[in-house]
């Protein structure tokens, strides 16, 4: 499914991910953890193609074809989905219509049908349900005015929408009560496919207790310094990252 | 009150130039040939034009004559909706017309403003006088839509009667010289105003929004909300100017410019003014030029949607606050759907 190898990322003039290597396999959740400074961010945003973000050397094969080669918006189109730590606000553009432009325009990358109107209003409809959100955010600007929790809701809700096949989570707990993230988690674990693979970025472990990995990773440096099972978050929320980054140094 | 130049195209001499203060960003004599011949009468147009799903009246000239071949008339608007069209359809050539239209006391007036270019190189002049008797209503709504090698100049004087209201919002496209202007004489007493613009801008183009409102007496409003971008090496000019007279107190006027500058070589001058003469006011304006904004873009694209389609939705929302501001459900729907496609055109 993913596969980055060697991956050098520069912004400006300074290098913040210096060789790093993962795979995650079709139907596999994996965690990245890391302490700040690591370079957790800077991955997110080289696999979904922000500009700034300048790749020196290496590669990111999703099934086989170079992401890296690619714009932003057809990543989008080949399943990559980056849920933003931060989502941003587009006062004048309501959340609904957002989302139907979103996905009528990864079908049409995919040479697919556009969805119509009445399809589209009922699956956005029964998605937002299933996350407790009041449909009549949805004609609100995208984010304008939302909390944190609904912010990461919507993020949910387009991820809902797009059926990506490879799902990046930046940080997805932060700014979240104890409430909104396993409102979160479970709209994250109802979307667990054998054909979709999760990246999971985090700083703490907590969210690790409802998005259970099956491999978690440390990033420090700039690469991955120790790969393991799920114990190994609870062995870091134990021992903090300084032990472990010093092993692996 | 400076008056608007009396602009003749047979004498070369009324042709303002940049050395004329309002005109210094629209230098008209650099852009008209010195000579221009009246436009040739053509076939009459298919009545209809942008606003045609709207029922209403329809008064058209076509170079600048009307059907029966004058070139200005007076009307008294009753009530309801009119259609005024001006429609070009020349190569080279010019024509000028003159309407001076009167919203009877009490009337509500939705007056649908096309500027329809078919030709090209040719110069137009619409000069329009509006009266509003007192207690009229009267929703204005422009739209330019000419060839890039047109000079266009539609020049309006507005005088408002006590307690009455007039709402303006202009869709300016550009052309090689587009001028919108607008005179209004304030009396306060009750009346509202709101002057709104929006203009469009890609190619060579250049396209002036000027206002000028004059509070000559106590309790008036104007709000005023002109927001616009331009992209490729394109023109812009916003000069807002809001006059408020000794003695017009409890005046409230407020002014926002806000634009979009979408390439290093594109231009946006903007000058905003308030000038107040009397002490117990609420007057305000702002003005800011800038880009769109990088990480908001990225956000989007990253949901599948391309970089220009992108650019579209986000411009589309930036204007899509002044035509928020249309009253009348139709039009806006209407301007709304001219302007998404003006964008697509752009970006």
């Amino acid at each position: 499914m993913l596969s980055i190898k060697n991956l050098h990322v520069a912004i400006g003039e300074t290098e913040i991910l210096k060789g790093l290597s993962l795979d995650v396999p079709a139907g596999e959740v994996h965690a990245v953890m890391g302490p700040n400074g690591a370079g957790k961010s800077t991955l997110s945003y080289t696999l979904a193609g922000r500009p700034g973000y300048e790749v020196t050397a290496g590669t990111a094969n999703l099934d086989g074809e170079n992401l890296l080669a690619l714009a932003a918006d057809a990543r989008a189109a080949k399943g990559v989905f980056l849920s933003f730590q931060y989502p941003l606000e587009i006062p004048g553009v309501p959340a609904i219509t957002f989302l139907r432009t979103a996905v009528n325009a990864q079908r049409k990358a995919r040479g697919e049908p556009e969805m119509g109107a009445p399809e589209f209003l009922k699956t956005v409809r029964a998605k937002a349900a299933e996350l407790k959100m009041d449909f009549d955010m949805l004609r609100r600007g995208l984010n304008v005015g939302f909390s944190g929790g609904e912010k990461k809701r919507m993020e949910i809700l387009q991820m809902a929408m797009l059926a990506p096949r490879l799902l990046i989570l930046d940080e997805t707990d932060s700014g979240l009560d104890i409430d909104a993230l396993r409102i979160v988690a479970e709209g994250v674990n109802a979307m667990r496919a054998p054909q979709r693979s999760m990246l999971v970025i985090t700083h703490y472990q907590r969210l690790l207790d409802y998005i259970i990995p099956d491999r978690v990773h440390v990033l420090a440096g700039g690469r991955i310094v120790a790969s393991g099972d799920a114990d190994l978050a609870r062995q870091l929320e134990r021992e903090g990252y300084d032990r472990i980054v010093a092993e692996a140094a | 009150m400076n008056a608007p130049v009396k602009l003749d195209l047979r004498d070369v001499s009324t042709f303002p130039t940049r050395r004329d203060e309002a005109w210094r960003y629209s230098d008209f004599r650099r852009a008209a040939p010195a000579k221009i011949d009246v436009a040739p009468q053509v076939p009459w147009p298919e009545p209809g034009g942008p606003f045609a799903a709207i029922a209403g009246d329809e008064l058209t000239f076509a170079n600048g004559r009307m059907a029966g071949g004058q070139t200005g008339a007076q009307l008294v608007l009753e009530g309801g909706v009119q259609r005024l069209r001006f429609v070009t359809d020349a190569t080279g050539g010019g024509w000028q017309a003159e309407l001076a239209l009167t919203a009877a006391a009490g009337a509500h007036v939705i007056l649908l403003e096309t500027y329809e270019g078919r030709g090209a190189a040719y110069v137009a002049s619409a000069h329009l006088s509006f009266v509003l008797e007192d207690g009229a209503t009267l929703e204005r709504i422009v739209l330019l839509a000419e060839p890039a090698d047109a000079v266009s100049v539609s020049i309006a004087e507005v005088a408002l009667g006590r307690g009455s209201s007039f709402a303006q919002t202009v869709v300016a496209t550009g052309a090689k010289l587009q001028r919108h202007d607008t005179s209004v004489l304030h009396p306060g007493q009750g009346a509202k105003l709101r002057m709104d613009g929006v203009y469009l801008l890609g190619g060579a183009r250049h396209a002036d929004l000027t206002t000028v409102v004059v509070h000559a007496g106590p309790d008036g409003q104007t709000s005023q909300l002109a927001k616009g971008l331009a992209t490729d090496a394109a023109r812009a000019v916003f000069q807002g100017r809001i006059v408020v007279e000794q003695g017009a107190d409890q005046t409230d006027a407020r002014m926002r410019h806000d634009a979009l500058l979408l390439s290093d070589r594109a231009e946006i001058d903007a000058n905003p003014e308030l000038q107040i003469n009397a002490d117990d006011v609420a007057c305000a304006h702002g003005n800011t030029v800038g880009a769109l904004d990088a990480a908001t873009l990225f956000y989007i694209q990253s949901r599948g949607v391309p970089e220009s389609e992108a650019k579209a939705l986000l411009t589309q929302a930036f204007v899509g606050e002044v035509l928020e501001r249309i009253e009348h459900e139709g039009a806006r729907a209407i301007v709304q759907a001219f302007v998404a496609e003006r964008l697509e055109g752009l970006l």
